[in-house]
């Protein structure tokens, strides 16, 4: 198995090709959103807060800084081998991601 | 002088003449002679002192595999003079000494220090009295080393880091990597091979003839169209073929399809009592002063080897008028018992099985090994073959290959355990870090058994040759004292870097990104101080008085750029419907022309940004969010965008449009003086957006509270920035208009109550909790984003709200500080200053949900004393909003 070092990872972006991971941005796991019009308190928290944070491939998205959008992408989680990278259809959903991880990018004064 | 009459194939150039400074001394050297050689050619034995006993060493490996000849070159330390080439005027040094290279004073650690200091010595004798731990550790620090920094510095090199992409890469420039690379080029494929030496040719630069050979090989490599990359060290192996490569100012990133690694072999020393004395060399150490650099490298010479190499050597050594005094070849018969004697550190003599016979050189070999190092950090299994004697890595990664020495080819060595004396006093195992045969033994008496838990406690092969010379002696010191066999106590893992690289190689630039407004350079001619605010650069202030400055907004009209407001433009038939999802109010029916306010949450209810909406026409919006929130925001849009595939599209505005608020009693004024457009109180409502001229620059003018006074924002393109800045101060002089920074600001919007997201709300603020509940609109049909948790929040019961209070004995508290009710900490303050204008101190605080009642008391921690807080619900200043609307 390979030594682990998340610098040097290679990911395809549909649009623009292979990228070093720099150019990109991972915003972790896909999940599902609930279809329920009120979904139950159990619903929302395993929405929200809860990954499967697999030993495997998992289904993430990952955002081209180049091109500017989005797509999916099945990674392996431990050998970082990128399966298949797709543009989302509708079938597929941004997910339980809440601000919390947008706001964790604006280091600094928070001035209007 | 050690030179010898001119070698028909040597490499230095007589006719060139090099002067550097030694300790203080010039030394003069050939065109083509490295640092090491030049000294050596000077009279120079010892080069460097050892890390624990300060034992004098001299050159071993001439190869730049061993720490020996680690000397500071120009202020940098730790530098391998046997491969650095001379340079005119360098300044080269000893290190690890006190005193100087010959008589360090130091050395009496090793003459006194020997039973005193085995392994983890320091833990175990300096653990008393606990509080003096500090001292000893400064003098154990001063005591073991590998140079000083200059604390005054020396000039930083500029670093830059570049990418390459490769079909090939080539790890190694000896025969195999050479002969590799080239038969790739030839195949139309793009090479690239890097050298860790200055020069390409490996082993074969120790051949009298070689480096005639190498050349050849590098001008059909070249020929062929390798880039050749030099001196270059592969700092380590990742997956997908990518390798950082360390190019002396450069971090060269290469990603290749494949990757070949030819790093050749490492000459091995043998273990016996006195082998790290000053004189004692490997074979291709010695070669390479005979044949490349033209040296008599001693008087005598004795050589002990058990391979072909050693043999090779004395071949050189005679040729070169060295008097053989004694060869040994230890395939033949029984290891003997060998020792080698010294005076001052420099090798005088060696006993076999008693017999003494006097030299000033010692060859010995001990067969070398693959160098598979980057092989093993890549994940590649290492095997120990029985039969000769040698680590072979297998199971490579995929696109990895090996040829040459690293794979294995190292020709057939009879003796198969090189391990001599390992019983002896003074059998060095690690030169780098003075750890010998015994030492090695003690450690495993003390139960550090596994090979990894002993290379922890020992820190065998954790000096700078990072194994090279003592990882395979000591496993096999292992191997013998525990009677396992090799394969079975396994090899240590290997990591990155493999040759100590630079911190700086890894910082690369010193220089931190700043976005400057366009009205930056007008900001600093006014005298402005400017702050950082996230990754942009604002004025804090203008004058030194951040109070004066927020009540002339007050009191006739003030400038703030607030250019670095996030600007996205939504536009498509659905632009309104995609934001009715991501608000938690409705933007849809907002008419064209005009303004509303809007916070976004995530999912989890939480507020993440917020900022003006602006419809311009049916199907155009025009998105203001914090200054740092603009990328977040712009991805946060076009994320949730990739999946319900709404028909709107999203334009990042933020770089392209400058922005200045002007705010006052005598805004309209100003405006008027400087448009034709009709401003008035009907033309241009509170909460309108218009497009506008001004300043003969075509605007949209936002009419919005930004500051609690009538305001006008005006968005209009960034190169018009200084000119509609100067236009407005200029043709506001009679009104006393004057530009205001952050911190006035901070105060005007505070005075109005107004939240800023990421400094009165955190990672736990809500909607309801925030004070904001009127924003909520949960009878839009679609489930907006953040509509769950927020109703949780309510359904759960609010537990805490964002309150404004005053302080009424003028106190007052950090940003931060604890607000205290009845001793327990309940919640914190958020914001707070003085307002001039309103003669007191304001903040807001977060409080339990039970005090967010106009007249609600509490504590907060002042200076350590509890001081009384009154709760003030709503806006401190104008509380009907009169100004605004004005």
């Amino acid at each position: 198995m390979w030594n682990i070092a998340d610098m040097s990872l290679l990911v395809t972006c549909p649009n623009c090709g292979p990228r070093e991971v720099e150019e990109l941005r991972c915003a972790g796991e896909s999940t599902k959103r609930p279809a329920a019009a009120a979904p139950s308190q159990r619903e929302l928290n395993e929405y929200v807060y809860f990954r499967d944070n697999v030993w495997g491939v998992q289904r993430e998205w990952w955002f081209c800084r180049v091109c500017e959008e989005w797509f999916l992408a099945e990674r392996h989680t431990y050998t970082n081998e990128v399966v298949r990278t797709w543009h989302p259809g509708p079938a597929d959903s941004p997910g339980g991601r809440d601000g919390s991880e947008a706001a964790s990018q604006q280091e600094g004064a928070q001035v209007l | 002088m050690t030179r010898l009459a001119p070698q028909p194939y040597e490499l230095i150039d007589r006719s060139i003449a090099v002067t550097f400074l030694f300790d203080g001394k010039p030394v003069t050297a050939f065109g083509g002679d490295t640092i090491g050689s030049a000294l050596y050619a000077s009279g120079r034995r010892v080069f460097s002192r050892s890390f624990k006993y300060h034992r004098p060493r001299g050159l071993m490996c001439c190869s730049g595999h061993c720490a020996n000849c680690q000397m500071t070159v120009d202020g940098e330390p730790s530098i391998r003079v046997c491969v650095t080439p001379v340079r005119e005027g360098a300044v080269v040094k000893g290190q690890n000494f006190v005193g100087s290279l010959d008589r360090d004073l130091m050395q009496v650690t090793d003459k006194l220090g020997g039973p005193f200091t085995p392994p983890g010595f320091y833990y175990k004798t300096f653990i008393r009295p606990r509080r003096l731990w500090p001292l000893y550790e400064k003098v154990l620090r001063g005591a073991a080393g590998l140079g000083r920094l200059d604390p005054r510095g020396t000039p930083r090199p500029r670093i830059d880091v570049e990418h390459r992409h490769a079909d090939v890469l080539v790890v190694g420039g000896g025969e195999a990597g050479l002969r590799t690379a080239t038969d790739a080029a030839s195949a139309g494929r793009h090479v690239i091979l890097v050298e860790e030496g200055p020069e390409v040719g490996g082993a074969l630069l120790a051949d009298p003839d070689g480096h005639l050979r190498a050349a050849e090989l590098k001008r059909r490599a070249l020929a062929a169209g390798v880039e050749l990359l030099a001196p270059a060290i592969a700092i380590g192996l990742f997956e997908y073929g990518f390798v950082p490569v360390a190019c002396e100012n450069r971090l060269v990133r290469i990603r290749a399809e494949a990757v070949v690694v030819a790093t050749g072999i490492v000459e091995q020393p043998l273990v016996f009592p006195g082998n790290d004395l000053v004189g004692v060399m490997l074979p291709d150490g010695v070669r390479r002063l005979v044949n490349r650099f033209s040296i008599k490298p001693a008087e005598r010479a004795f050589v002990l080897t058990a391979d072909d190499r050693g043999l090779a050597a004395a071949a050189d050594l005679e040729r070169a008028g060295v008097e053989l005094v004694g060869l040994l070849d230890l395939r033949e018969g029984q290891p003997p018992n060998i020792e080698a004697r010294g005076h001052k550190g420099r090798v005088e003599a060696v006993s076999v099985n008693g017999k003494l016979t006097r030299t000033d050189l010692v060859v010995m070999s001990g067969s070398p090994q693959p160098n598979y190092k980057l092989l093993a950090q890549a994940g590649a299994r290492v095997e120990y073959d029985e039969t000769r004697g040698i680590f072979i890595p297998t199971d490579l990664p995929a696109s990895v290959t090996a040829v040459g020495g690293a794979a294995g080819e190292v020709g057939e060595p009879a003796v198969t355990t090189p391990v001599l004396g390992y019983t002896g006093e003074k059998s060095f195992i690690c030169f780098c870090e003075d750890q010998t045969a015994k030492d090695l033994k003690y450690a495993i008496a003390e139960g550090f058994d596994s090979i990894e838990l002993s290379k922890r406690y020992t820190t065998v092969t954790m000096g700078p040759c990072q194994g090279r010379l003592c990882h395979v002696n000591s496993i096999r010191v292992y191997a013998r004292a525990t009677g396992l066999d090799e394969n079975a106590i396994g090899t240590t893992t290997a990591r990155p870097p493999h040759t100590p690289i630079t911190l700086g190689l890894l910082a690369g630039h010193p220089e931190e990104p700043v976005k400057r407004t366009s009205l930056h350079n007008a900001h600093e001619a006014l005298g402005a101080r400017m702050m950082w605010t996230g990754a942009w650069k604002r004025p804090h202030s203008y004058g030194a008085d951040a109070g004066a400055e927020a009540r002339q907004v007050h009191r006739a009209v003030g400038l703030i750029d607030v250019s670095t407001l996030g600007k996205l433009l939504v536009t498509g038939p659905e632009a309104g419907a995609f934001l009715d999802r991501v608000y938690p109010n409705r933007f849809s029916d907002l008419k064209a022309g005009r303004v509303r306010y809007g916070v976004l949450t995530g999912d989890a209810g939480r507020i993440m940004d917020d900022g003006t909406v602006a419809r311009l026409d049916d199907e155009t919006f025009y998105v203001t969010t914090t200054s740092t929130g603009a990328d977040a925001v712009y991805q946060w849009f076009t994320w949730w965008n990739a999946v319900w595939q709404l028909d709107a599209r999203f334009t990042q505005l933020t770089g392209a449009i400058a922005a200045i608020n002007a705010a006052g009693p005598k805004a309209r004024e100003l405006m008027e003086r400087v448009s034709a457009d009709d401003f008035s109180n009907e033309g241009l409502r509170y909460l309108d957006a218009r497009q506008v001229r001004v300043a003969g620059v075509p605007a949209l003018a936002l009419r919005i509270g930004f500051v609690g006074e009538l305001g006008y924002e005006l968005h209009f393109p960034s190169p018009h920035g200084d000119h509609v800045w100067e236009t407005l101060l200029e043709q506001g002089r009679e009104l006393d208009v004057a530009p205001f920074g952050l911190e006035p600001q901070r105060i005007l919007r505070l005075e109005k109550g107004h939240v800023i997201v990421g400094q009165d709300t955190d990672s736990e603020s809500n909607l309801h909790e925030a004070a904001m509940p009127w924003l909520v609109k949960n009878e839009k049909e679609f489930e907006w984003v953040g509509k769950w948790a927020t109703q949780a929040a309510a359904d759960r019961g609010l537990r805490w709200m964002l309150v404004g209070f005053e302080s009424p004995s003028g106190a007052i508290p950090v940003e931060g500080g604890q607000v205290v009710i009845d001793g327990v900490s309940s919640g914190r303050v958020t914001s707070v200053r003085r307002s001039e204008e309103l003669g007191k101190v304001i903040g807001l605080a977060i409080v339990p949900h039970a005090l967010a009642v106009d007249g609600g008391r509490f504590d907060v921690q002042v200076n350590g004393k509890a001081v009384p807080m009154r709760v003030h619900l709503g806006p401190f200043f104008d509380p009907a909003g009169e100004r605004l609307k004005a």
